[in-house]
């Protein structure tokens, strides 16, 4: 019962997104539905910040191996969620100034806004900011033109890499003007504008077409997977 | 806790991370002492006042004045200045306190260093001061999404259907309408059914908001993405193959680009056909998509290099501008700002 329950919710508002753009009276439905969709996408917010502070409240009742991170990650996430909440240093909005909870809580100068401006930002941009070296490393080893597709994505590589930067500029810069489609920054400008531009097109129509095929194989009730094991 | 965490790393390998963060604070603790000094933020607090006028059905709307009045409300607010106009205004007039060092704004910005330094460390190996960034950033990321759910849609998309007048009274001043909507009781309902996955009971119960979730997103992403995706891209595939110039000859780059681009998606999308075997003119065909492809991916590949530069290289703008004060292209710093001042002084 439940689970054909769940198979006719996902019919019906899969439904209602797919005839809302032929059917001009199913457009307030849509939007009805989509601010449906955008509340449970934020109550999946709170379900995850929930999940995450019952694992470690378990791993630091253990006292396992590393128990003290779990301690700091605990202690980042309630003082997070309490600044951020309780919109500690927001001052009122300029188009409410008597109200004083009117202000956003990542307002230049609230707590929130320091927590994501000198914690959140520097660690994230840095994590990927680190990833560099491992592309640059793992590509070093791994790229090898051993055959004709691996030759053209290595070649393909360089090119943008170099025609990209003032290094390609002053490489290829001697060419003369009828050969200047060869410099560095004219390759890379037309790999782009051509053959990236037909291999990323067919990727795109190619993932659309599979996004559909998923879509009517949800709807239908032939994909059954996100119910669980025992649906 | 430091004992915990100590203990996870080998003797040896947590004394020589002990020194080279020791290396690195007697390194810094120079820097700070030398020149001008290093790390500081400044600000300044702008007041505005405002007062408030009534107008159509009720409606109060506030503007700025430019004095203080007994009916008008002010607001405080601190805001940047650089280095360079702190020390202009000590020029101009010594012991000021209109620009002045903001303390929590100089501890975060010695803290992101800190962070910053703590990631890059992992370069050379795990280790405590990794591990705690990670740990730190793991519980500053799910608090940050839960609280921009809450304010950005459980407040105005729910709690201002339910309770219109309370949340009118209580942040959202200026929110339209005011009637209780009876209709935001369901996603109510299946937001609890949703968090009950957290008890050992939700788990049958959770399956209906999962499923309004999967149906409405398949639904949605299908029309953008037939939309967008397919119908716009097979259009703009559509190109002449052979193109003609203004005065009637034959454009040979442009026609050869439209061929290529209309035989480069044609054998690319032949390649993704698992259906048909790839012998024949469609393994051909196929070929020469791999090729295509392998042309995308490398062109992907340097972008993604060149994007992570990019943020490597504005993390070390961050160490070596704002906080280290080494370097300074801006001028933000620069005596220019004071020597200009003392002269017009």
């Amino acid at each position: 019962m439940s689970r054909s329950i769940a198979l006719l919710i996902c019919l019906v508002g899969g439904l209602t997104m797919l005839v809302s753009p032929f059917l001009p009276m199913a457009t307030g439905w849509a939007n009805e539905v989509t601010d449906w969709f955008n509340i449970l996408a934020a109550m999946a917010f709170v379900l995850g910040g929930g999940s995450l502070l019952k694992v470690q409240l378990m791993r630091l009742s253990a006292r396992g191996p590393g128990w003290g991170y779990s301690a700091v990650t605990l202690l980042a996430f309630v003082v997070t969620l309490w600044v951020g909440l309780g919109k500690v240093g927001v001052v009122a909005d300029a188009s409410a100034p008597a109200v004083a909870w009117s202000g956003k809580p990542d307002d230049e100068g609230s707590a929130f806004w320091w927590i994501y401006l000198y914690v959140m930002t520097p660690i994230t941009s840095t994590l990927f900011a680190v990833l560099a070296f491992y592309v640059a490393s793992a590509a070093f080893r791994a790229f090898r033109a051993k055959n004709l597709e691996a030759t053209l994505l290595l070649v393909t590589a360089f090119i943008i890499l170099l025609g990209r930067t003032f290094a390609g500029v002053v490489l290829t810069g001697w060419l003369p003007d009828w050969a200047s489609g060869l410099r560095l920054e004219n390759l890379a400008v037309t790999i782009m504008d051509v053959f990236n531009t037909a291999g990323n097109r067919a990727i795109i129509i190619g993932i659309a077409l599979g996004v559909a095929s998923t879509g009517i194989r949800l709807m239908l009730g032939l994909d059954r997977s996100y119910l669980g094991g025992d649906a | 806790m430091s004992d915990v965490i100590a203990n996870q790393s080998e003797p040896t390998q947590g004394r020589w991370w002990i020194g080279l963060f020791l290396v690195i604070a007697v390194l810094v603790a120079i820097r700070a002492g030398i020149g001008e000094g290093m790390g500081r933020v400044y600000v300044q607090t702008e007041s505005t006042s405002y007062v408030s006028t009534e107008g159509e059905g009720g409606r109060v709307s506030w503007s700025a004045v430019p004095g203080v009045t007994e009916d008008s409300v002010t607001i405080d607010r601190d805001v940047f200045r650089t280095a360079g106009q702190y020390r202009a205004a000590e020029a101009a007039a010594p012991g000021q306190q209109a620009i002045r060092l903001s303390w929590d704004r100089t501890i975060g910005l010695w803290l992101a260093a800190f962070f910053t330094l703590a990631v890059f460390s992992f370069l050379a190996g795990d280790n405590p001061a990794y591990k705690l960034t990670e740990s730190i950033v793991i519980g500053v990321s799910a608090g940050y999404w839960m609280v921009v759910a809450f304010w950005e849609t459980l407040v105005p998309k729910l709690l201002a259907q339910l309770a219109p007048d309370l949340v009118k009274a209580w942040c959202m001043p200026n929110l339209e309408g005011g009637a209780f909507n009876p209709v935001a009781l369901v996603p109510l309902g299946l937001g609890i059914m949703l968090l009950s996955q957290l008890t050992p009971l939700g788990r049958h119960v959770g399956r209906w908001p999962l499923a309004f979730v999967i149906g409405t997103f398949a639904g949605l992403k299908m029309v953008s993405h037939v939309e967008s995706d397919i119908i716009e891209q097979v259009r703009a595939t559509v190109l002449p193959l052979v193109v003609s110039s203004e005065d009637g000859s034959l454009a040979a780059w442009a026609s050869l680009r439209n061929v290529l681009i209309v035989t480069g998606v044609l054998c690319t999308l032949a390649y993704f056909v698992f259906s048909v075997e790839h012998k024949g003119a469609v393994g051909r065909a196929a070929r020469v998509g791999v090729w295509f492809l392998m042309i995308t991916f490398g062109s992907a590949f340097g972008f993604t290099v060149m994007g992570r530069i990019a943020l490597l290289a504005a993390r070390f703008e961050f160490l070596f501008i704002d906080w280290l004060w080494l370097i300074d292209p801006k001028g933000e710093r620069g005596m220019s700002v004071v020597a200009a001042v003392m002269q017009s002084g």
